[in-house]
C-alpha cells in the first residue's frame, strides 16, 4: 500500500479542509496527487461528462476527477452528509461519489467517506479515520494521522482569520481606501476560474477584500440566531451569516454575491442577502458567474460597483 | 381568519373539505394558469424551482381574494423545499400582505411541535371532530386517487378522444360535492361508473405500450405544471403509472413507497437520501423495469436538486436494466408543443421496441 497514489481533485470542499485531506492521506503513507488549479480544459471535460442540468461547480468537479482519474490508484471523493437530524448539505454534495460514478467511466477506486458537517463545520471524523484503517490496517498510524491533519487544519483556519487573504495566497493592494466584503462559497471565491478572477480585478481596482473565511465562529453564530435554525446548509448558511456581518458591522463598504449559475440554494440566499441589503442600506451586487462568463463583461460590471462605492464615499465626506 | 393554502393536483378538493369540516372559512386556491405563474415568476428569485414560483403566484392570488392564514406542510431534508416557507413568508412581507403563515413539519421531525400547531389550527373544534374531518379528508384522498388511476387505464382504450376525460371530470365534481364520508364512498362508485362507461376498444391492455412517471412530488401531482401529462400520454395510447399517489402507502396496487423498499432498492447507487424524491427516482426505475414497463419519464423542476442527483445515475440505470428513461425538466420557459412532440417520439419509441422485442421473442420460438 506504501507509495500507493492517492488523487484528490482541487475543488468543492478541497478549498476548505486541504490541509486535513492532505496531511491525513501522506501521513498515512500514500503519495498525494492533486488534479491541476481548475483551467478550461478542467472546464471542458466537466462540461462533456456531467449531466448538463447540473450547476457549473459539480461540471468543474467532474472536470478535476477526470485530470487525474487515469494517473491514480485511488480517488478521494468525499460525501459531505448533514451531522444531525437538523443540519443539511446540499444534496449534489451528499450524493457526489454516486454522481461520479454514473457518469465517468473507467474510475480507480473511490475513496468515499461520509464527513458529517454541523453549524460549524465538520462534526466528528471517525469515517476518515475508519477509511485509513481500511487503507493501511493500521489503527495507531490511522489515529496519529487524523490527529496531525486535524491540527493542520485548525492552524490554517486560524492563520485565515487573522491572516486574511494573504493567508490564502492572495495579495492585497497596499493602501486600499475601499473594502467590499466578497460572500460566496469558498470553490466560487477562491478558484480563479469559477470566480472569473473576481479577486484580481478588485486588486487592480485597489480596493482590499475580505470574505466569510475572515469571520469568526462567535460572529457567525451570532447572526445564525437571526433566522430559523439552519435555513440553508452548511456553505449557504455561511454565505448568509457572513453577509450579514458585513452589512451590519460596517467592515465593508459594499458586498459582491458571487453565485454560480444553476446552484438551487444560492438563489434563495441572494434573494435574502437582497432584502437584508435593501433593510440596511448597505451596497449589494450579485454576480452569477458560467461557463459563459466573460471576462470583460464581469470587469465592467465590477469597475461600475466599485465606482458608484466611491462617489458615495466621497459624497459623504463632502457632506461632512 | 381566512385560510388557504397551495394547490396540488386533485388533492385540493380533500384539504378543502378538512378546512370546511373544521370550521374555517377558506379562500379555496384556483387551479394554477399562465397568470399565476406570471405572477410568481415577478416575484420569485430567478432560479427557484418551479414548484416554488407556480406555489408563490398561488398564495398572492388567494390573498388577493381576501385569504389571510397561510397554512403549508413544510417539507424537510437536504434539497430546498425545507426553507421555501421561510423564503415565501418574507417575500410576501416585503410585497406589503398582512398576513400569517402556518408551517406543519413532518410530525417525526418534532412531534410537539406537530401537536402545538394542529391546536392552533383546529381551532374551537373538538378532537372528535378534528377526527372525522381526518377521516372524511382520507376518505376524499383514496377516492380521487381511485378515480386517477382508473381513468389512467380507460383513457388510452377510449373511441372517441376526450370522452375519458370529461368524465373524470364529471367524477371529480362527484367527490367534490360529497359531504360526509358515505356520500363520499358513493361519490367514488358512480365515478367509477361514469369512468366504465366510456366506450373503448377491446383488446389486451397488456399490448398498450406502459409508461412509468417519477420525479419530483409538485410536477407530479399539478397537472398545469406537467402540462397535463398522464392526459397527453393516454391520448397518445399509452398506459401511465405515476410512482406518487397522496395515498401511496395504503395502496398495493402501484409502487410501495413509505416503507423502506424504494430506498433499498435505490442503495446500491444512491445509498443516500438526497432530498425531495431523488433517491426513490433512483429505486422507482428499477422497480418499473422490472415489473415489465416499457419506459420511464422522469418529470423534473428544472435545477431541481435531487433529480438531477438522480439523473446522473439514470444513464448507467437505463442500461443495466435494459428501460428507456426520458427526463422532462420544466421551467417557466417549457412549452406545451416541445413536450408534445417529445412525448410522441417517446412513446413511438417504446412501440418500435415493444414491436422488436416480440419479433424476436417469435423468432427465439420458431427456432430461427
Ligand atoms: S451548493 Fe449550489 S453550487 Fe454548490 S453544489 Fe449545490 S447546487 Fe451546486
Ligand atoms: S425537490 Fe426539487 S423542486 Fe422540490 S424544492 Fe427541492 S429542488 Fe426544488
Amino acid at each position: 500500500m506504501r507509495d500507493a497514489v492517492i488523487g484528490i481533485p482541487r475543488y468543492l470542499s478541497y478549498y476548505s479542509f486541504a490541509p486535513l485531506y492532505e496531511t491525513f492521506f501522506r501521513e498515512l503513507g500514500f503519495q498525494v496527487r492533486l488534479s491541476p488549479p481548475s483551467n478550461t480544459d478542467i472546464l471542458d471535460a466537466g462540461v462533456r461528462e456531467t449531466v448538463n442540468d447540473a450547476c457549473i461547480p459539480i461540471k468543474i468537479f467532474h472536470g478535476h476527477v477526470a485530470a487525474i482519474k487515469d494517473r491514480v490508484d485511488f480517488l478521494f471523493v468525499p460525501r459531505l452528509a448533514g451531522a444531525k437530524m437538523h443540519y443539511t448539505v446540499c444534496p449534489k454534495f451528499l450524493g457526489l461519489p454516486d454522481m461520479v460514478r454514473g457518469s465517468i467511466s473507467d474510475l480507480p477506486d473511490i475513496i468515499a467517506p461520509r464527513l458529517p458537517m454541523g453549524r460549524d463545520g465538520l462534526q466528528g471524523l471517525r469515517s476518515l479515520y475508519r477509511t485509513g484503517v481500511r487503507l493501511t490496517g493500521r489503527r495507531v498510524q490511522a489515529m496519529r494521522a487524523l490527529h496531525n491533519a486535524r491540527r493542520a487544519l485548525g492552524r490554517r483556519i486560524n492563520q485565515i482569520q487573522q491572516g486574511g487573504l494573504e493567508a490564502l495566497g492572495f495579495d492585497q493592494p497596499r493602501d486600499a481606501d475601499l473594502t467590499v466584503a466578497l460572500i460566496g462559497y469558498p470553490y466560487m471565491l477562491y478558484d480563479t476560474l469559477a470566480s472569473g478572477g473576481i479577486l484580481g480585478q478588485l486588486r487592480a481596482l485597489g480596493v482590499r477584500v475580505v470574505t466569510p473565511e475572515m469571520v469568526s465562529t462567535r460572529e457567525m453564530r451570532r447572526h445564525a440566531r437571526a433566522y430559523p435554525e439552519n435555513l440553508f446548509w452548511y456553505y449557504s448558511n455561511r454565505s448568509l451569516w457572513a453577509g450579514m456581518h458585513y452589512m451590519t458591522s460596517g467592515l465593508a463598504d459594499g458586498i459582491i454575491h458571487v453565485t454560480a449559475f444553476g446552484c438551487g440554494p444560492d438563489a434563495m440566499v441572494n434573494k435574502l442577502l437582497e432584502l437584508e441589503s435593501a433593510r440596511y442600506g448597505a451596497p449589494f451586487m450579485a454576480i452569477t458567474v458560467d461557463e459563459h462568463t466573460g471576462d470583460v463583461g464581469l470587469r465592467t460590471r465590477v469597475e461600475a460597483f466599485v465606482d458608484m462605492l466611491r462617489w458615495q464615499a466621497a459624497r459623504k465626506e463632502g457632506l461632512t | 381568519m381566512k385560510v388557504s393554502y397551495a394547490h396540488m393536483g386533485t388533492s385540493v378538493m380533500a384539504v378543502n373539505a378538512l378546512a370546511r369540516t373544521l370550521d374555517y372559512e377558506i379562500v379555496p386556491p384556483t387551479p394554477p394558469t399562465e397568470s399565476t405563474l406570471t405572477l410568481g415568476v415577478r416575484h420569485s428569485p430567478e432560479f427557484a424551482c418551479i414548484p416554488f414560483k407556480i406555489v408563490l403566484g398561488t398564495y398572492i392570488e388567494s390573498l388577493e381574494r381576501g385569504a389571510r392564514l397561510l397554512v403549508s406542510g413544510g417539507g424537510r431534508g437536504p434539497c430546498r423545499a425545507g426553507y421555501y416557507g421561510e423564503m415565501h413568508r418574507r417575500i410576501l412581507l416585503d410585497l406589503g400582505y398582512e398576513h400569517e403563515m402556518l408551517f406543519f413539519w413532518p410530525p417525526l421531525r418534532s412531534p410537539l411541535d406537530f401537536y402545538r400547531k394542529l391546536r392552533t389550527f383546529k381551532g374551537a373544534a373538538s378532537w372528535p371532530r378534528v377526527y372525522r374531518a381526518l377521516r372524511l379528508t382520507w376518505e376524499k384522498l383514496m377516492a380521487l386517487d381511485d378515480l386517477e388511476i382508473r381513468s389512467h387505464r380507460v383513457r388510452p382504450l377510449e373511441r372517441c378522444p376526450g370522452d375519458t376525460t370529461r368524465a373524470f371530470r364529471r367524477a371529480l365534481g362527484l367527490v367534490d360535492a360529497a359531504e360526509t364520508v358515505e356520500e363520499t364512498k358513493k361519490a367514488r362508485s358512480g365515478g367509477l361508473e361514469l369512468l366504465d362507461s366510456v366506450p373503448v376498444y377491446t383488446g389486451d391492455p397488456d399490448d398498450l405500450v406502459k409508461i412509468g412517471v417519477i420525479g419530483e412530488i409538485y410536477v407530479q401531482l399539478e397537472p398545469f405544471a406537467n402540462f397535463r401529462l398522464e392526459e397527453r400520454l393516454g391520448e397518445l395510447g399509452a398506459w401511465v403509472q405515476r410512482s406518487i399517489f397522496l395515498t401511496n402507502f395504503a395502496r398495493t396496487d402501484i409502487l410501495q413507497r413509505g416503507d423502506q423498499g424504494v430506498a433499498k432498492t435505490a442503495a446500491p447507487y444512491l445509498p443516500e437520501n438526497v432530498g425531495g424524491h431523488g433517491q426513490s427516482s433512483v429505486g422507482e426505475i428499477i422497480q418499473y423495469a422490472e415489473r415489465g414497463f416499457d419506459g420511464v419519464i422522469q418529470l423534473a423542476p428544472f435545477a431541481c436538486i435531487p433529480e438531477i442527483v438522480a439523473k446522473s445515475i439514470v444513464p448507467r440505470l437505463s442500461r443495466e436494466y435494459n428501460i428507456p428513461v426520458m427526463t422532462l425538466f420544466i421551467d417557466e420557459q417549457t412549452g406545451e408543443g416541445g413536450i408534445q412532440t417529445r412525448l410522441e417520439a417517446f412513446v413511438d419509441l417504446l412501440r418500435a421496441r415493444r414491436r422488436g422485442r416480440k419479433d424476436v421473442d417469435d423468432a427465439a420460438l420458431s427456432g430461427s
